[in-house]
């Protein structure tokens, strides 16, 4: 499978993308629910987070992928932009770098970046968003659960279902035994272990046009399933809901179930998992520098809307604070029923 | 063209109560705590109510209800084996009363 800028698919231009998610669902925008709700317009109440996308390229192809990542996409990082972003941990009063990708391993520069992060802060949260694969698909990588645990860094993996047919559906074939192979890798140094320090979360997205489970449940069935099945161990579950854009959005409108989803997240609209949405605290980085409200709007390439600080290499956080949130309808899918954000549920 | 069954009317559900407001009130307050987490969790009851969807084969009742399971966290294994479940209650009510007519068979035969 490539991804759809490969492919030159119509939804690979931002334009196609941005036509239909500036269309009112049921005659009902985002904003307008935020009216209702008191919180129009969406401002930041802190920049705690940074999120930083250290590029396109993957080793996998999943079919969700809202970054359209794959092997054929080539943006990455360059170590001048990690510079830019070693400034604002160093001196923005970062609580947490969130490092994703694609697969942000596959960056050359990136156990260099993390190094750096580590002695510009010895006590930043360091996530990394792996998709567990990537520490088999080279012997340069094997030793990457050794790295984590050495500076210290929260794991976060992608693991769709605790069944083979359903993980593989998704994220490709093979991927679930390779997953599995990858987790013992990290509880095997002590990552997900009771009593240890090493954090490893995993995240469940529905595997088609429908709402995630509640995460507690469907946690206590994971660990269940996980630790009898296969002897894993992990901390906690982070359940997602995906959001109408790139190759979701693609499937939504090639199954004809782009409508009725939409409907569904209008329908479970929360006003308190909207007061909790994650642009609220975060800053997302493009690969090439550029400052956006979340990762999604930045794969929609919608700047944030503070004009003297759109890159990393001029940020202001007080224009920053200052700025009103980009909109649009994908929006709903952060507020449906429980909420979704990168860390999982918001209310 | 008409039919008796329109997937678009299922989410008219929740209106019924235009034409008996008190009564549908009761309805959907019973209905919705019937389904809370109590003694059976959420996802347990979703399975139940898969499975009742099909032994009462209310279209509207099992799109609903393979939604429901779905966003409850199980997958297609899990949902076919509670058709199976009603399948078989189905079958054997049918089956247990053999013995009926086999009582019935013996009474009469010589």
């Amino acid at each position: 499978m490539k991804s759809l800028k490969a492919q030159q698919h119509p939804l690979s231009k931002i334009a196609n993308e941005l036509e239909i998610l500036n269309a009112p669902i049921k005659g009902i925008s985002f904003a307008s629910k935020l009216i209702e709700s008191n919180l129009f317009p969406l401002k930041p109440t802190e920049i705690d987070v940074l999120q930083i996308n250290m590029g396109k390229m993957c080793n996998q192809v999943c079919k969700h992928c809202h970054v359209d990542a794959g092997p054929d996409r080539k943006e990455i990082m360059s170590r001048e932009t990690m510079q830019y972003c070693l400034e604002v941990i160093k001196n923005g009063k970062i609580k947490s770098v969130d490092l994703t990708g694609g697969a942000p391993e596959m960056n050359p520069e990136f156990r260099w970046f993390i190094e750096e992060v580590r002695k510009v802060s010895s006590d930043v949260q360091i996530i990394v968003r792996c998709n567990l694969t990537i520490l088999l698909a080279n012997p340069k990588y094997y030793n990457l659960p050794e790295f984590y645990k050495k500076n210290k860094i929260e794991v976060v993996s992608s693991l769709p279902y605790f069944t083979a047919v359903k993980t593989d559906s998704q994220r490709g074939e093979g991927v679930f035994e390779k997953s599995i192979k990858a987790l013992k890798m990290l509880n095997n140094v002590g990552y997900g272990i009771e009593n240890s320090e090493l954090i490893l979360n995993l995240v469940y997205n529905p595997s088609g046009a429908f709402l995630p489970a509640s995460q507690e449940g469907l946690e206590l069935e994971f660990k269940k399933r996980l630790k009898t099945g296969y002897e894993i161990d992990f901390n906690s579950l982070f359940t997602i809901t995906n959001l109408p854009i790139s190759r979701f959005l693609a499937y939504l409108l090639r199954s004809d179930n782009y409508d009725n989803y939409m409907e569904k997240l209008l329908q479970a609209y929360n006003p308190v998992a909207a007061s909790n949405v994650m642009c609220r605290n975060t800053i997302s980085v493009g690969w090439d520098g550029y400052l956006y409200d979340c990762d999604f709007n930045q794969m929609l390439e919608l700047k944030v809307a503070a004009p003297s600080s759109q890159h990393i290499s001029e940020w202001n956080k007080q224009s920053l604070l200052e700025r009103e949130i980009v909109l649009k309808q994908h929006c709903f899918g952060c507020t449906a029923g429980a909420g979704s954000s990168c860390g999982g549920t918001t209310s | 063209m008409k039919t008796y069954y329109n997937p678009e009317d299922l989410k008219k559900f929740g209106k019924i109560g235009e034409f008996q407001k008190s009564m549908a009130d009761k309805f959907f307050d019973y209905y919705g705590e019937v389904f809370q987490e109590g003694a059976l969790t959420a996802r347990e009851k979703s399975l139940i109510a898969l499975a009742v969807a099909h032994a009462i084969q209310c279209p509207y009742c099992i799109d609903a209800n393979t939604v429901d399971t779905m966003e409850k966290g199980c997958d297609e294994e899990q949902m076919m084996e509670a058709v199976h479940v009603a399948a078989a209650i189905r079958g054997g009510a049918s089956l247990v009363h053999s013995t009926q007519m086999m009582n019935k068979v013996k009474e009469i035969s010589r």
